[in-house]
């Protein structure tokens, strides 16, 4: 009877992963009802009854400058404020979210604030969308059932659900907090596979000590998250997922030297401030996406044909 | 030269490899990232981190070996990946600094 924690296992796992590959602007509700800060306070409790929502943001030129909740409305019923602007009473430095940010940061965001929505907004900081937890349940469950039957009949270890059917090789690993002893799984397997397909050892070396930078920073920087591994006969794909406390200035962790590292950290050999840079150094694309309270992705890509890439040699 | 012919005064063997890799060069660092950027196939790792982790590095780098300095004791477990890994590991009476210096010595013979 022991597939049931397996089972759980494997679920808990496979969300994070759809967490990571959805961004929150495929889940987000696109149509949404705003209002400006001269509209009064019973405008919005029209619109949020004829509409039957609970949370009205308030903008100024797309500009997300506060928010009505039920809760506002209630209070301002009370007090008779039901005439006042918005602006008088709604709950100010709202957070956002960022529609091309991954759908785990706005877990993350919903685990560790009390609200029950956040405004989402695009690159120029305007409101595109909203996104509460039922949008986050209907998207993940719809992907979940799609993918039920895969799961059912997979025996041994899960494999992600973004493959292609090019794909060689694919797994996910659970990365957990200040866990030194099991770093370098990952990379571990990652040589072993590529090993086993013949790669040149001099790509080999690069994309395991991405792999293992990568690894150690989830180990050493994070609460704890994923790490997925993808590779088809093209290229390795990286990808480091977790769920905070996030970077809050990503150039300044992209400089070498720079390190939030704690003394154990160090005294581990670690937190040197050269993770990132060095990970970035050996990948052909690399990205990274960080939110303050929400985590941080970085995706590392290594491609396996070397004539492609000409700098091969300073790698 | 091969890390079984690897001696000089203060060291000691006490991790073999079967593998027995050429010993070509060697790289001196604490800082597990900076050894990952900088150390070249065939290098002796010499360092002080006595644990797992080093051997990961020096397996995922191609070191030809480890030598801890100080006369640093490696943890059983570090030990255990080490034969796994196939890495031979010498611990070395001397500072990172007489450590290198051995080494280069060693290599010039």
């Amino acid at each position: 009877m022991n597939s049931t924690p397996r089972f759980a296992e494997d679920i808990s796992l496979r969300i994070q992963e759809l967490a990571g590959n959805l961004k929150i602007r495929d889940v987000m509700t696109r149509k949404v009802f705003a209002v400006t800060r001269t509209c009064t306070m019973r405008d919005v409790q029209a619109i949020m009854k004829s509409n039957a929502i609970s949370g009205v943001p308030v903008v100024d030129d797309r500009h997300v400058i506060g928010l009505v909740s039920v809760n506002t409305i209630m209070n301002a019923y009370e007090q008779g404020w039901m005439q006042d602007p918005v602006a008088k009473h709604m709950t100010t430095g709202v957070r956002t979210l960022g529609e091309e940010q991954p759908l785990s940061f706005a877990m993350s965001a919903f685990s560790k604030f009390p609200y029950r929505r956040f405004p989402v907004v695009n690159q120029n900081n305007e409101l595109t969308g909203m996104v509460t937890p039922r949008n986050i349940n209907l998207a993940l469950i719809q992907e979940l059932s799609r993918q039920l039957d895969a799961i059912e009949t997979e025996s041994g270890r899960i494999t992600p659900a973004a493959t292609s059917e090019n794909c060689i090789f694919s797994r996910i690993y659970r990365v957990a907090r200040y866990d030194f002893e099991t770093g370098g799984t990952a990379a571990a397997e990652l040589r072993e596979q590529l090993q086993a397909r013949g790669v040149a050892p001099k790509i080999i070396r690069r994309a395991a000590v991405a792999c293992y930078e990568l690894e150690i920073n989830i180990i050493a920087h994070s609460y704890g998250g994923t790490l997925t591994l993808y590779i088809d006969r093209e290229l390795v794909r990286i990808t480091a997922n977790d769920f905070g406390p996030g970077i809050p200035d990503v150039d300044q962790a992209m400089t070498e030297g720079f390190s939030t590292a704690s003394d154990w950290i160090r005294s581990q050999g670690f937190g040197a401030g050269m993770g990132l840079p060095n990970t970035k150094r050996l990948s052909d694309e690399f990205a990274i996406q960080s939110g303050v309270d929400m985590g941080t992705m970085v995706k590392s890509v290594i491609n396996l044909n070397p004539q492609e890439k000409l700098s091969d040699e300073n790698k | 030269m091969k890390t079984s012919e690897l001696m000089f005064p203060g060291l000691q063997c006490v991790q073999l490899a079967s593998r027995d890799a050429e010993i070509t060069g060697g790289y001196t660092s604490d800082l597990l990232s900076d050894v990952m950027a900088h150390l070249k196939e065939g290098d002796a790792l010499i360092t002080i981190q006595a644990h797992k982790n080093t051997i990961a590095v020096a397996s995922l780098t191609g070191a030809s070996a480890v030598i801890l300095c100080h006369g640093r004791t490696a943890s059983p477990d570090m030990l255990e990946v080490a034969a796994k890994e196939n890495i031979a590991v010498f611990v070395s009476s001397g500072s990172q600094y007489e450590t290198t210096c051995a080494l280069v010595e060693a290599l010039r013979r």
